[in-house]
């Protein structure tokens, strides 16, 4: 099969190394060569991140370029239109509409830019937004958005359900299993 | 069974599988983790050195009792280490030594791009090159095998993409090294004139024998092609992209060894197409040496001298169909990395730049404290750089800058490089101002123990250095200890210790927001109602503060508490927290 691209991306701190960890325990579990690269370092201080995912039968390069992804999974709204870019045709973007400012917008120097959603959608890119963190909160943690995000990233794949829970099971702490688990369902099961 | 992991992991990997027990490093993004995983193994004595210099200088030490050393540095790191690289070059090893560097094309991280496969050609040390986990751990063990066949340190050379890119490898069981017995010989280790000048002819031969190797082994090998109008030379994480975009259409020779690099296998590739085109990062290092051998190629012509490859680029410059995106027409704010919510280094960079004072910077954390809106740096060069240049500039400047110009560095930075900067300000009569950031860990490169902080890399308690003793014993009589939490305290003594006509260091201690055993107050709480929107607060800079139709409003989910805002605020908007004002 043709190499599969996945990019997680969003602000440095909110979780996206443990999304691309569980993927990447799943997808090998399923027999796939499988990449996962991120940039560690000044990238983790609050500025954007984005960690690519590509499995298939057999991975080459460790990053996703322009035009490559099927998927993009943002977890703020800003890095979503950021990195929009990337998707390929046909591809889907699943975010969360969570705002987070940048610098440039808290000094003033810049503003947030508005209707993000609607202008994504009128670019023609497949988006499927939700609110992530509200989802999160209603689990038990806004800490969950990232599971939140990888229920709504299951339902692009084929894998059962029981597949993904136990990659979940295999990458979180035991005593956040059953909050995890309804974080993904949330997102999962969410109807816009 | 088969497991995803982290290039750096798996040179870790490789150090444990080939019975390596010794390893001394310094952290440096991106080769930090290879020497963190390396410590998790109960079998490899694993430790944090002081830099670069003394890291090389101790595994040279352990190789020469016999075992089997590394040493693990990013790219800049290995001009602190180059003064024991050329000569180790010379005396070789006992137990098989390697020096892992991880180069930064793109500079994620760095504050250059140097290409350090320079050093192997210049200190004549062959280097090894892989592009994925699986031969960062084979790399390893064959590099182990050429340091003791051919007695040389072998560099293993890494970068971002390898390094922090995860794919697959399979695990072995850990081969049994027994320690070499070590035997007194002045001729090979004792490198003053009349012994190093027999041991220059032998690294010379050592480097023939090496390229007949190059020639058989392994880790050059060609990859057949369909269309032989075009044959590839590659290495490294260019050889994956080259890979990515031609599958396999073109005959690939791809080299592992990058010095030294084989000849006739270069030829006889060369002969077997009608075009080569090299695709290496940064600078023509195989394109350089395919010159001298006679063997036409395009390279760099192609594909410049800066930054990192990938697939799209590599498609590009072959002609290949380059996939695109559709952007949006919106101009994006940029999301520069900033200083953490509760950092300690904010409330002295505020009153840096308050004092309106000129700051030599060095390299951590706080070069942060040189973008917007505190903009409190004037230069950032290298580790340790701040303290030394800040006594040249205030010397050239025969006093008339002593009284409004600081270097800021960091505990671990200090340790690294800073002190001897400090001892020359004391020993040369310098009237400078030396702040040291005390945040207690090493923090850019991800919480790393350094000699400040109590603790060695196992996490057992260690010797700590007491920097005011140490300051005070190198010749600096006025050493001040402030908490940066605390801006009044920090303005008034950077302003008494910049009036004192003598050299003085002021340190700035508050241990790292982000240090797991760090209490935090909670978030602030704001009466907005007093707020008059007079932004004072926001030029600190922190990202916890934000303005909401004209009044003050504190993220909770970053805010901890620290109370620096609140000490900006001239309307009560924030409620007093434990130790502001």
């Amino acid at each position: 099969m043709q190499t599969k691209n996945i990019m997680i991306v969003g602000v440095g701190g909110q979780g996206t190394l443990l999304a691309s960890k569980l993927l990447g325990k799943l997808l090998l579990g399923k027999g796939y060569d499988v990449k996962v690269s991120e940039v560690h370092g000044m990238s983790q201080r609050g500025g954007s991140v984005v960690t690519y995912v590509r499995y298939g039968d057999k991975v080459y390069s460790p990053v996703i370029d322009k035009g490559e992804a099927d998927v993009i999974v943002s977890f703020e709204m800003l890095e979503a239109a950021r990195w929009a870019e990337y998707l390929k045709k046909d591809g889907v973007i699943i975010t969360n509409t969570q705002q987070v400012n940048p610098m440039p917008v808290i000094t003033g120097a810049q503003e947030y830019p508005q209707n993000l959603e609607n202008k994504l959608k009128e670019k023609g890119i497949n988006l499927d937004a939700l609110d992530a963190l509200s989802l999160a909160e209603k689990a038990g943690s806004s800490k969950a958005v990232n599971i939140v995000l990888m229920g709504r990233l299951s339902k692009q794949f084929d894998f059962t359900e029981e597949e993904w829970l136990a990659a979940i099971e295999q990458s979180v702490p035991p005593k956040f299993l059953e909050l995890n688990k309804k974080a993904f369902a949330l997102g999962r099961d969410y109807e816009v | 069974m088969k497991k995803l992991m982290l290039g750096n992991e798996a040179v870790a990997r490789g150090l444990y599988e080939a019975g390596c027990s010794f390893v001394s490093s310094y952290p440096g993004t991106p080769s930090t983790e290879i020497t963190e995983y390396a410590a998790k193994y109960k079998e490899i004595y694993a430790e944090w050195a002081p830099n670069e210099k003394v890291a090389l200088e101790t595994a040279f030490g352990a190789s020469l009792a016999g075992k089997r050393s590394f040493c693990g540095m990013k790219h800049v790191g290995v001009n602190v280490a180059a003064d024991p690289l050329f000569t180790v070059a010379y005396t070789g090893v006992n137990g098989g030594l390697i020096i892992g560097v991880a180069d930064d094309p793109g500079m994620h991280s760095s504050q250059n791009e140097q290409d350090s496969r320079h050093y192997a050609i210049a200190s004549k040390i062959p280097m090894l090159e892989p592009s994925d986990s699986a031969e960062s751990i084979a790399f390893v063990k064959e590099a182990f095998e050429i340091s003791e066949k051919f007695d040389t340190p072998v560099f293993l050379k890494m970068c971002t993409r390898v390094a922090h890119s995860q794919s697959v490898i399979e695990e072995c069981e850990r081969a049994d090294f027994a320690q070499k017995e070590y035997v007194k010989d002045g001729a090979k280790y004792i490198m003053m004139p009349g012994n190093a000048k027999k041991r220059h002819p032998i690294v010379e031969e050592r480097t023939l024998a090496l390229t007949d190797y190059a020639e058989i082994a392994f880790f050059n090998r060609v990859e057949d092609g369909k269309d032989n109008t075009v044959g590839i030379i590659t290495s490294s994480t260019s050889y994956q992209y080259v890979k990515e975009v031609c599958g396999d259409k073109y005959p690939v020779l791809k080299l592992g060894m990058i010095n030294p690099l084989p000849v006739n296998k270069i030829k006889d590739f060369a002969n077997s197409v009608e075009k080569v085109i090299v695709v290496e990062e940064l600078d023509g290092i195989i394109e350089t040496h395919c010159k001298n051998i006679g063997v036409q190629v395009c390279g760099k012509e192609l594909f410049g001298l800066i930054g990192e490859f990938s697939q799209n680029i590599v498609a590009e410059k072959l002609g290949a169909e380059v996939p695109c995106g559709k952007a949006l027409e919106e101009n994006i704010p940029m999301r520069p990395p900033v200083m953490c919510a509760g950092c300690p280094h904010r409330g002295l960079f505020y009153t840096l730049k308050k004092n309106k004072l000129t700051v030599l910077g060095d390299i951590g954390c706080y070069t942060l404290g040189a973008v917007a809106p505190l903009n409190a740096i004037d230069t950032t060069i290298c580790m340790g750089a701040s303290v030394s240049s800040l006594h040249g500039f205030n010397k050239a400047n025969e006093g008339a800058t002593d009284g409004k110009t600081v270097a800021v560095i960091g505990d671990s930075t200090f340790m690294h490089s800073g002190v001897t900067g400090l001892i020359n300000i004391a020993y040369n009569d310098s009237n400078s101002t030396v702040i040291i950031l005390d945040n207690s860990i090493t923090g850019m490169t991800g919480h790393q123990q350094n000699p400040t902080t109590g603790y060695n890399l196992k996490g057992d308690p260690a010797s700590k250095i007491n920097l005011e003793a140490l300051c005070r014993s190198v010749g600096i009589n006025s050493v001040r200890v402030v908490d940066p939490y605390n801006l009044a305290e920090c303005d008034a003594v950077i302003k008494e210790e910049l009036a004192k006509a003598e050299p003085s260091v002021i340190i700035s201690r508050r241990p790292c927001a982000l240090l797991k055993y760090v209490k935090h107050a909670g978030p602030i709480k704001t009466n907005t109602d007093k707020c008059v929107g007079c932004k004072m607060c926001m030029q600190i800079g922190c990202p916890a503060v934000s303005m909401e139709n004209g009044k003050v409003k504190i993220d909770n989910t970053l805010c901890t508490g620290c109370g620096v805002c609140s000490q900006m605020c001239k309307f009560d908007v924030f409620e007093s927290v434990k130790g502001d004002k």
